[in-house]
């Protein structure tokens, strides 16, 4: 029998080496004249445990975590072909501790199969959500999102159906669909997991999407930095043409969406929503004044639906398995899973998804395991560069959208970044102004302006925290969008929850 | 990189074009090819897209990933953003601004190497990282990422 081998192709796995294991394993296989099938895959999430390679065998698929090229002739001497115990075993994948504590639906089928074999993804369960939204008129579709109780994954969470019915409701014969696949937070990357790993259910969901909104076109805005996910999405978009799952007349419904795909230019100004439609249409990333809000008047002044990656992802399994069972999920309005991403200093840095409701704590303890470094935790951040540090006396608030607005923080995209004992608040709270500065429209006067005062008394041995109090305020008040009006929430958080770092004290200078 | 010639260059503007594609698409695709965008080219964006010189310039300086001047031969982009800070990235980039001479943002002056600061590359678990002449890299300490700048013999 043929052994299979499943290897992942994500950027991160990649950028560790992936490419040389599977050459090496190919290489050996031959040499000892062994049939083998390497499958390259997406990746599981476990970014710990990248490279992890995986080896079908009749008692499920055994793993191998943090393979190097130079793990391989070890490997062949376990028989790890056979699911042969290797220092770097992870036993059965589905046992691993990480991944079977999760409660997946938008993952469960990341880093199963090649992630552009339609075949395997409709074998897995793709494609069910489209063939009842092709029994389905627009209205009813959009009912079955209102009722999951589904929230907008990009940042704001803001309900999805709210959004879909306007743009429904908006007469036109000309509207969009736009993905927003910008994902401009840093310690974010489930957006940049799915489209390597998944990328058809991106695909399936926007179609949806476009059947429940009455849009027949769709625009993918890809950050750059994804050079990988270009490819993937790419080479699934004309297979799914292909297969006749987009495009004219889809599955014979007499029912049309196109998607295209258009990469951004490296701002993260473009990930909000109106900069990005000017983005789109050739222009500078100037954030627009709503209203008119784009869902009446979006991409070339036309109806437009914006919603990010893992909104659209959420959609196919409420239309399979019903608006009902993702409500279930979760507590109170914040319903379905989330899927968290673990980064910085974090022993098990990865992608996390669990419905709604669990404690940071748990899953900086259950899943993250520590710090990397072994030091305390002195903060997390969580929500990406507009979001709050908070000190471990916080830790038991529960990750729901409710939870973090009454700390006056946020869950953003789900980023949870975890910094250790060294780390100099200060230069955090600097940071943030810094970025701001960088990022900046230029809009909006306060946040134009404000953001480099803000870095600059913050540079000082002795900060004027009363100015920047004020500074924050200001921005707070006089900013078009969150980049300016958020910017303070990563300053003010850690100034209230580490007042020490803040007292006088020589800096260093700038870079 | 292909190095910068007017008729290519006009190919692509006129290609995007022709596509019904906007101004960033045809920068994007000149950026990919040539690395940047060639003043010459900038007359035929005008015309092609009916912009001013003022919007298209203007539309050029606003993204981090188009510029009007020929990128080193090798191109390493640090990522400065906060998962990769809570792991050391601050001190790394001290460390190649120190060992190159260059602050991020500048090119060596044979044009051997340009060192740019980027901004999450969505390897945040796994940092610090970085994209070498497009490369992944991730998990680099000092003597990683000295190795993978000798292998690129500046
Ligand atoms: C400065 C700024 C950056 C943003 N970046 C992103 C991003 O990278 N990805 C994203 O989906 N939403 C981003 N957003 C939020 C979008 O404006 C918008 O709310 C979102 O795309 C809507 O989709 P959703 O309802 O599915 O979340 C950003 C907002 C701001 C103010
Ligand atoms: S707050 Fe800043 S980024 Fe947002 S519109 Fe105003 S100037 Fe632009
Ligand atoms: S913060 Fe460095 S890769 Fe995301």
């Amino acid at each position: 029998m043929t052994a299979r081998v499943y290897i992942p192709a994500d950027m991160l796995s990649l950028a560790l080496g992936a490419d040389e294991v599977a050459k090496a394993i190919a290489e050996t296989a031959k040499a000892e004249d062994t049939d083998i099938d390497i499958v390259r895959t997406g990746s599981r999430g476990a970014c710990w445990a990248e490279p992890l390679i995986e080896v079908e065998t009749d008692a499920g698929r055994v793993a191998y975590g943090k393979i190097s090229k130079n793990d391989v002739p070890g490997l062949f001497d376990a028989e790890f072909l056979q699911g042969g115990t290797h220092e770097k075993s992870l036993g059965l994948t589905e046992d691993i501790p990480y991944l079977k504590n999760q409660q997946r639906f938008i993952f469960k089928n990341c880093g199963l199969y090649d992630p552009c074999d339609i075949d395997a993804y409709e074998a897995h369960g793709g494609f069910a959500g489209l063939r009842v939204a092709l029994q389905k008129s627009p209205k009813p579709i959009t009912e079955e999102v209102q009722i999951s109780g589904l929230r907008g994954r990009g940042g704001a969470g803001f309900p999805a159906a709210i959004k879909w019915r306007t743009v429904l409701g908006a007469e036109d014969p000309q509207k969009y669909v736009v993905c927003n696949a910008d994902e401009g937070d840093s310690g974010t990357f489930s957006d940049r997991l799915i489209m390597e790993g998944d990328p058809f259910r991106l695909i399936e969901g926007m179609v949806i999407a476009g059947f429940a909104t009455r849009a027949k076109n769709g625009v993918i805005y890809l950050r750059s930095e994804y050079p990988i996910a270009k490819t993937v999405l790419r080479k699934a978009i004309t297979r799914a043409k292909a297969a006749g799952w987009l495009g004219t007349n889809i599955k014979g419904s007499g029912r049309t969406f196109n998607i295209s795909l258009f990469v951004g230019g490296g701002s993260y100004v473009c990930g909000e929503e109106t900069a990005l439609l000017e983005s789109l249409e050739g222009n500078r990333g100037i954030v627009r004044a709503k209203p008119p809000l784009p869902a009446y008047e979006g991409l070339f002044g036309k109806p437009t639906l914006i919603n990010n990656v893992i909104t659209l992802c959420a959609v196919p399994d409420i239309l399979a398995k019903g608006g009902a069972w993702h409500a279930s999920l979760g507590t109170g309005r914040s319903t379905g899973t989330m899927p968290f991403q673990l980064s910085g200093d974090v022993k098990y840095g990865g992608l996390v998804e669990v419905p709604f409701g669990m404690s940071l704590r748990a899953l900086l303890d259950d899943f993250g395991g520590g710090t990397r470094s072994g030091l305390p935790i002195k903060a997390v951040q969580i929500g990406g560069p507009l979001g709050a540090y908070l000190p471990p006396r916080l830790f038991d608030t529960p990750l729901t959208y409710e939870a973090f607005a009454a700390l006056g923080a946020g869950l953003g995209h789900g980023g949870v970044v975890v910094f250790n004992e060294n780390t100099d608040m200060r230069a955090q709270a600097r940071y943030a102004f810094e970025f701001c500065a960088h990022e900046s429209c230029g809009k909006c006067t306060p946040c134009r302006i404000g953001a480099v005062r803000g870095a600059e008394i913050l540079a000082k041995d002795a900060p004027d925290l009363a100015l920047v109090e004020d500074l924050c305020e200001v921005m707070i008040d006089g900013s078009a969008c969150a980049m300016g009006s958020m910017t303070p929430v990563p300053v003010q958080s850690a100034i209230t929850h580490f007042p020490d770092d803040f007292a006088a004290q020589p800096q260093k200078m700038a870079q | 990189m292909t190095r910068w010639n007017e008729k290519t260059s006009r190919a692509l503007i006129e290609e995007t074009h022709k596509r019904g594609e906007t101004l960033t698409m045809a920068l994007r695709a000149l950026v990919d090819t040539f690395g940047y965008v060639d003043e010459a080219a900038i007359a035929p964006l005008m015309q092609t897209f009916a912009r001013s010189r003022a919007e298209v310039l203007g539309v050029i300086a606003y993204y981090d990933d188009f510029r009007t001047t020929p990128p080193g031969r090798h191109v390493v982009r640090l990522c400065q953003a906060e998962a990769c800070q809570a792991v050391g990235a601050r001190e790394l980039t001290a460390h190649i601004c120190a060992k190159t001479g260059l602050s991020l943002g500048q090119t060596s002056d044979d044009g051997a190497l340009t060192l740019e600061g980027v901004y999450c590359l969505g390897l945040c678990a796994n940092g610090p990282a970085a994209l070498i002449d497009d490369a992944p890299m991730a998990e680099l300490d000092k003597d990683r990422l000295d190795a993978k700048l000798a292998a690129l013999k500046l």
